[in-house]
């Protein structure tokens, strides 16, 4: 079957990346979300975590011999306390001051970790195989659907959407919202709000971390992998507006499928259509489409 | 003695130093140093004068580095009219990027304007005149006015130096007038700059516009000094950069975005140098592959300077000498 002379095999093969690319933003968006919700800080860092969860699993299954299963539960801890360190060293003294100090701490921090991982394995990319229980493809009879991308949007989205479950519906999620929004009032009532901000960064940082090993056998790990991803979310994010999970979740899988069909039907423009649709939304919408104006 | 008299023996002195340097300094790379003092002071005039930090300056730099460099090779412009369309460049997606950036605030700016420079990034990856990861090389110096020969490595030195003293004037005069008291305004509060009646969002378009008109030319100028542009100059490293030597120097000082650019490029240059050595004096041979990791270093110092060094080498002097001068 064919529509614009593309076979529909190929299109819902880009789709499907498209998807799970879709899945990485939507996660990585997500943690932005929550990060600058509380800490009102941007994190840049937020790549080079993506990256440094990705790259902890090639170092898990090539130094000890740990198996992917095993470093995505340790990956993502390792790298939340990674970010649990660096907010209470470094970002914890920047909360009075204006919010670009934030971007431009995290920022320095990148350029560090980046440079790290660049000088000991340079800048070309390691290979990760795909875990062997998730090899090979399922025929669903119009087209071959490969295991592992499938898993990867299933266990993005369980994430995302219990990240949102906990956050809207339980009584941590409650604490959290009232902090963002009252943070002093909060701690009046007993709160122990430097402990939750320094547990909120760890576990948007540990969400990148996620994405990171989810990443590792679909691109090459390689140092610089998150730092161009970061862009494409910052778009994602000014796209969406950070006031709503929800929000975050859908806009980040929504752009994902759109670059999936540019791919198909305009691949010149595939790196670029992302920052045309934020053009677009901030000329008709400009608080975003699921901003709330300020 | 008076401030206006230690202002002008300062400035005198400077522009002294900017005359004989070339008899010490490597010309050349005097130059270089010019073109990114000058991008500099662009760019503060943006985030000193008017608070907004713009992360996409790279694409003022690059983007008229290709416009201009590519009009001067193949359309054989004249180096003042390649530098002329390349501040043009500059001022134009200036003004696109900036009517789209100024409709959202704070962090949201920077992030706007990041991601439009990333998608200008694209554009000239994929361009074929720009020479894609090779970059365009070979552009000609040319005859200034038709009778100034640039290939003559002083005269150029002085035809730069005259150009940064052109931009330096343009970004001083506007900080000292009363749209740059405007500019101030909108910086310390918004909103009660909306409430005097100042229609904010056009000062910003055009506080953005010359900062990407001077940015444009700060690059058109760097693409005659060096003879070739490449993609570098348009990635977010460089806008990352420019923040960098603006803070090092010292946020919304006049003089400290020159000095942050010299700090800053010559320690990018000369860090494979300061390696070596101190690995010598160390004994210590980790510093040896110093050169290697500018990226560590250069985000150390950003580091560093968001932590305990906001003033920056100009404004902590500054403040340092009031506090001594008050009662």
């Amino acid at each position: 079957m064919e529509i614009f002379g593309i076979a529909l095999s190929a299109i819902l093969s880009q789709l499907l990346l498209g998807l799970v690319n879709g899945s990485f933003y939507a996660m990585l968006s997500l943690g932005l979300a929550v990060i600058f919700g509380l800490l009102n800080v941007i994190n840049f860092a937020h790549g080079a975590m993506f990256m440094m969860g990705a790259m902890v699993t090639w170092m898990g299954l090539t130094y000890f011999n740990l198996s992917y299963w095993t470093m995505l539960l340790l990956a993502p801890l390792l790298v939340g306390v990674v970010g649990m360190v660096i907010e209470k060293t470094m970002l914890q003294w920047l909360y009075k001051l204006d919010h670009l100090y934030g971007l431009l701490l995290t920022f320095g921090v990148t350029l560090m970790i980046e440079g790290i991982f660049r000088l000991i394995y340079g800048s070309s990319g390691l290979s990760y195989s795909v875990p062997e229980s998730l090899e090979g493809a399922t025929d669903l009879g119009f087209m071959f659907l490969p295991n592992y991308r499938a898993w990867v949007v299933v266990a993005s989205l369980f994430v995302c959407f219990a990240t949102w479950f906990v956050i809207e519906k339980t009584k941590l999620g409650a604490y959290l919202r009232a902090g963002t929004e009252n943070p002093r009032l909060v701690e009046a009532f007993g709160v122990n709000v430097p402990l939750m901000v320094t547990l909120t960064y760890g576990f948007g940082v540990a969400l990148a971390a996620f994405a990171g090993v989810l990443a590792a056998p679909v691109y090459q790990v390689a140092p610089l992998m998150g730092s161009n991803l970061i862009i494409v979310v910052f778009a994602v994010v000014v796209i969406g507006g950070m006031g709503s999970i929800m929000g975050s979740i859908l806009t980040g899988l929504g752009l994902g499928v759109i670059e999936g069909f540019t791919k198909v039907f305009y691949p010149e423009a595939s790196s670029t259509v992302v920052f045309i649709i934020m053009a677009l939304v901030l000329w008709f919408r400009p608080a975003g489409l699921f901003g709330k104006e300020k | 003695m008076q401030t206006p008299m230690l202002k002008f023996i300062f400035y005198t002195l400077l522009i002294l130093f900017g005359l004989l340097a070339p008899l010490v300094v490597y010309p050349v790379f005097m130059m270089k140093l010019l073109c990114f003092a000058l991008f500099a002071c662009a760019f503060n005039l943006l985030i000193g004068y008017t608070g907004l930090l713009s992360f996409g300056h790279a694409a003022f730099l690059g983007g008229a580095g290709y416009v201009s460099g590519y009009l001067m090779r193949d359309m054989f412009w004249s180096p003042e009219m390649g530098i002329l369309a390349g501040t043009a460049f500059g001022a134009f997606i200036a003004w696109v990027m900036g009517s789209l950036a100024i409709r959202r605030q704070g962090i949201y700016f920077t992030m706007i304007t990041l991601a439009l420079s990333q998608m200008l990034y694209f554009l000239w990856l994929q361009a074929s005149f720009t020479g894609g990861e090779d970059g365009l090389q070979g552009v000609p110096r040319g005859q200034l006015l038709g009778f100034l020969d640039l290939n003559n490595d002083l005269t150029l030195y002085y035809t730069v130096l005259v150009i940064f003293l052109f931009g330096f004037g343009v970004i001083h005069r506007t900080i000292h007038s009363p749209f740059g008291h405007v500019l101030r305004a909108i910086k310390e509060n918004e909103a009660r700059t909306i409430s005097l009646g100042y229609d904010v969002n056009r000062y910003k378009l055009l506080v953005f516009v010359l900062s990407g008109a001077l940015a444009g030319m700060a690059g058109a100028t760097k693409v005659l000094v060096l003879g070739f542009e490449t993609l570098t100059d348009a990635h977010w490293s460089t806008s990352g950069l420019v923040v960098l030597m603006t803070l090092v120097g010292g946020l919304g000082t006049v003089l400290g975005p020159i000095l942050g650019a010299f700090f800053i490029v010559l320690l990018e240059n000369k860090m494979g140098e300061i390696g070596l050595a101190i690995s010598q004096a160390t004994g210590l041979e980790w510093f040896a592959s110093l050169g290697e990791s500018v990226t560590i270093v250069t985000g150390l110092i950003f580091v560093i300077c968001v932590l305990m060094f906001r003033r920056g080498m100009v404004g902590e002097l500054l403040h340092r000498t009031s506090i001594k001068g008050s009662p």
